[in-house]
């Protein structure tokens, strides 16, 4: 007989997930972080006193048990429904919110949604709407990633159709580009997500899921693994920094996701993480 | 290696103010405002139909920042810098209304920096995304004005020893 996903479940784990997400920062990230403490330390640079903060910030937040940044994001949440997965379809949403809605009063996390986006912008008072994506993959689990979504860094994000022939010194200077315009602005250093291929909506949905992969891994083709060495290399060049004061960490990492395209054209997303890189990822069914 | 930090009370004299230098690290005590995007629509719509503002801004420094709820027994929640680009086209005419600081994170327009410069003002950059180390800077919250507007209401915060780092000066200069 097979073990039900419930609803209950899916609450549980996503309250548990998202309340974690806002305060501790997974180890990846944190161990990026350090990493890049010894090298500004090392450079003498001006951005070296920032890494040194967001360590001491760290530690505080675990240590009161509140969120780590006061913009707890908007949540953004991609589900992974395995076909054969004991569920009930309709839960999902549902549960997911019910989730979101209970951590944030609950782990003093600040809501920073609002109804409308021009004409009503009233805050919802329970930080939902989450955006959510769906996808069918093969399978009995139910695979949840979850992000709190900062605006200061997601109004940096850009997108540019490249031509078809721009190769990857098109893909390079269109991605130095939008980071070097953003300076500062999303609190470096970030995390770079970069989407490649498919239409334009779903290279900016590719960056998404390229911020969910682990800061410390590599692309597993060398192809591409290259090509985001590259872009960081490029990146870590412009001296932006630490808080945009100077440095050699403008970005811990660059991740790209791709996927078919279109004779005419090489569409590229870029979606950016602040250095508060708060995800988690939730998997449930049998194993 | 550590440099010795300089303390500077706020509200601050335009003298004051006019010896910080960009670069500089600072630990700011006394007493700040707190607003971002909707108090300075707000401010813009007052001023243009030439009423007055619920504060003066004479001396004053504003904070940019929308705190999240204060866990029992704190003062206030997780509470760091949002990004000060947006409070651009509005920043010049409080500047010229007599504010002398400001407070967020990234860089600011040409005609911010000139508008700190002609008012002999300064922008300190505050740590990005330091929300929980911030929190523990702050020792008194009132609200003045807009509550409506949740954590983007206008409040006075009490701050000891918050770290800031100089970012543009009344020379013109900026490092951001």
């Amino acid at each position: 007989m097979k073990k039900t996903i419930s609803f209950e479940g899916i609450e549980q784990s996503v309250y548990e997930a998202v309340k974690n997400a806002g305060v501790v920062l997974s180890s990846d990230v944190r161990e990026a972080l350090q990493e890049a403490a010894v090298k500004e330390e090392k450079a003498g640079s001006r951005g070296a006193v920032v890494i040194r903060k967001i360590l001491e910030n760290l530690d505080t937040a675990e240590k009161m048990h509140i969120p780590m940044c006061q913009d707890t994001g908007m949540v953004l949440v991609f589900v992974d429904i395995g076909a054969d997965a004991p569920i009930i379809l309709s839960d999902i949403d549902k549960a997911v919110n019910t989730g979101i809605e209970t951590a944030y009063p609950d782990g003093f996390f600040r809501n920073s949604v609002v109804k409308d986006p021009v004409f009503q912008r009233e805050n919802t008072g329970n930080n939902l709407p989450a955006v959510i994506y769906h996808k069918i993959v093969p399978g009995n689990q139910l695979t949840l990633q979850i992000m709190l979504k900062g605006f200061g860094s997601e109004n940096c994000s850009g997108l540019v159709m490249l031509n078809p022939t721009a190769g990857t010194k098109g893909i390079i200077d269109a991605v130095t580009m939008i980071i070097s315009a953003a300076g500062g602005k999303p609190c470096p250093p970030i995390i770079v997500g970069v989407g490649i291929g498919g239409t334009a909506d779903r290279a900016m949905l590719l960056s998404k899921r390229a911020l969910f992969r682990d800061v410390l891994d590599k692309h597993p083709k060398s192809s591409y693994a290259e090509l985001e060495k590259k872009i960081l290399l490029k990146i870590n060049n412009l001296n932006i920094g630490p808080g945009g004061l100077g440095g050699v960490t403008t970005a811990m990492a660059v991740k790209i996701e791709v996927e078919s395209t279109h004779i005419a054209g090489m569409p590229v997303g870029v979606s950016i993480s602040c250095w508060a890189d708060r995800k988690q990822k939730i998997v449930l069914g049998e194993f | 290696m550590k440099n010795s930090i300089r303390s500077i009370t706020l509200p601050m004299s335009k003298k004051i103010a006019a010896g910080i230098r960009v670069g500089e690290e600072i630990l700011l005590s006394g007493t700040m405002l707190v607003g971002r995007d909707q108090v300075h629509e707000q401010f813009q719509l007052l001023l243009n139909s030439g009423k007055e503002l619920p504060v003066s801004l004479k001396d004053e420094t504003i904070f940019y920042m929308g705190p999240a709820p204060a866990p029992n027994g704190a003062v206030i929640g997780s509470c760091g810098p949002t990004t000060s680009s947006r409070m651009d086209l509005f920043t010049p005419e409080l500047l010229d209304a007599g504010l002398i600081g400001m407070i967020g994170k990234g860089s600011r327009s040409q005609t911010v920096q000139e508008a700190v410069r002609r008012n002999g003002a300064v922008y300190f950059y505050a740590f990005g995304g330091c929300g929980a180390l911030y929190a523990q800077k702050v020792h008194s919250i009132e609200c003045i004005a807009f509550q409506e507007f949740g954590p983007e209401a206008l409040f006075r915060i009490g701050i000891k020893d918050f770290p800031v780092i100089a970012a543009m000066d009344s020379t013109g200069a900026s490092i951001l």
